[in-house]
């Protein structure tokens, strides 16, 4: 009897609800809105933990835990409604939405209970790795957690309507637990894509400088794309130790594939020659285009010391020259 | 002693063991530009593979060692500059010319004899 009156109630209080929930949603369908609200949890969690939860907050707590997981399933299935309703996650089939959304749930009870959030930084960087290759966008993620949180508070409104009092306490100690999972779950997705990230150009960075054997003692490094100090460091390394491993005499530089160039690189570029030079290779520049030459004239960068020639095929025969090899040549063999 | 020399034919390759102090700089240019006219030596190999650090200090002493020798009649080749070693150099702006520098001691001999063959060998 008891439980379907409080159902009853719950019901009767979501219907009440109804409009300004929607509208809550549509405002925080965009995502700067987002962004604010995730600000504001920031500062608000800061200013709940200097102050330290009293004996009668860990029991309203227990309370609220207690209530939460009675309605489970409920809960659940209203926040899974919640995230298609707001399209959010359309990547994802229905069942691995109820499926995720039912391991989110009850590792946000054990955060809520414990008030510890190592599990549940786990569980949501475990999830990161999972969803960002398929695609999942940060506002989503923002706007699935921030929806469970409006779900369960509302359950809570409808649970507590008749006692504000009793409400208020119950919100106080729900909304700073609440809001620090949001920003864990939000701050773990977005540290597990800053580490793609990151993997990603240190495997474009190896990628996009190979040094590269054409003959016995000759070596060529094509340079594609953009010259910042970090790679052409990168580079001079990986050039120097190519010239040892190799025991290159003559090391060929094309520059074809840089599109613009200014006084630093130039100078990185000036230092690579010189470090080659010191290590006994002689460096000869190919490729620079038109734009390039007049930029480096303009710049006045002294270039004085440096071999350069027009296109990788000259830059190659005047290495071989440099090199001690020779075209083959009919007359010669004749003769 | 810091330095090992040792002589072939009419080149003599000085090995540097350990960092130089300046009396021991002058001693090996003192040595060298003796030994150049004693065995008529034509080229000098210098080793410096075993120094962690190359300074304005050492430069300079290379710088030395080498003007001296050529007034004397030979030539010298420095070698065994590590890579961390030369991009450092590079950024203090050590760039040690006109001096020749090779790889190794067998780059540095066949430089010597054929000094004609790797025009850009002296940087100059």
């Amino acid at each position: 009897m008891d439980d379907e009156r409080e159902t009853a109630n719950a019901d009767d209080a979501q219907a009440r609800e109804a409009e300004p929930a929607e509208d809550r949603a549509a405002a925080s369908g965009r995502s700067d809105d987002r962004a604010e609200a995730s600000g504001d949890d920031g500062s608000r969690k800061k200013a709940e933990r200097s102050a330290p939860p009293s004996g009668g907050d860990a029991e309203l707590l227990q309370e609220l835990v207690g209530y939460l997981r009675e309605n489970r399933t409920k809960l659940r299935e209203e926040w899974a409604q919640r995230i298609s309703d707001a399209e959010l996650l359309q990547v994802m089939s229905e069942e691995e939405i109820f499926s995720e959304a039912t391991e989110v749930y009850d590792n946000y009870m054990d955060a809520l209970e414990t008030g510890s959030i190592e599990n549940l930084q786990t569980y949501a960087r475990e999830l990161s790795e999972r969803i960002i290759p398929r695609g999942v966008e940060t506002d989503e993620v923002l706007g699935i957690v921030l929806l469970l949180r409006d779900a369960l508070a509302r359950s809570l409104f409808a649970r507590y309507q008749e006692d504000l009092g009793l409400l208020n306490r119950i919100l106080d100690s729900y909304e700073p637990a609440a809001n620090r999972i949001a920003v864990t779950v939000g701050v773990s997705f977005v540290e597990e894509r800053e580490r793609v990230i990151h993997e990603q150009q240190e495997a474009i960075r190896e990628l996009s400088t190979p040094v590269l054997q054409v003959r016995e003692r000759l070596l060529i490094l094509p340079i594609i794309g953009v010259l910042d100090t970090a790679r052409a460091r990168q580079l001079t390394e990986q050039l120097l130790g190519a010239i040892r491993d190799n025991r290159a005499t003559v090391v060929v530089i094309d520059i074809t594939g840089v599109a613009t160039i200014d006084e630093t690189v130039a100078n990185h570029l000036v230092q690579t020659v010189e470090a080659s030079r010191l290590m006994g290779a002689s460096t000869i520049l190919t490729g620079l285009s038109p734009d390039i030459a007049q930029t480096l004239v303009d710049l006045g960068v002294d270039l004085s010391m440096m071999k350069t020639v027009g296109d990788l095929q000259g830059g190659l025969e005047e290495a071989e020259r440099l090199a001690g090899y020779r075209a083959a040549d009919l007359g010669d063999t004749e003769t | 002693m810091s330095v090992a020399i040792v002589r072939q034919g009419d080149v003599v390759i000085a090995s540097i063991q350990s960092d130089l102090s300046d009396t021991e700089v002058i001693d090996l240019r003192q040595e060298l530009a003796e030994l150049v006219g004693i065995h008529r030596l034509r080229g000098i190999v210098i080793d410096v593979g075993a120094l962690e650090v190359i300074d304005s200090f050492v430069a300079r002493a290379l710088r030395a060692i080498v003007l001296t020798a050529r007034l004397r009649g030979a030539e010298t080749v420095i070698v065994g500059i590590a890579p961390d070693v030369a991009i450092a150099m590079v950024q203090f702006r050590l760039n040690l010319e006109p001096l020749r520098v090779a790889l190794d001691v067998d780059e540095a001999l066949a430089l010597l004899r054929h000094p004609n063959r790797k025009g850009a060998e002296d940087g100059g």
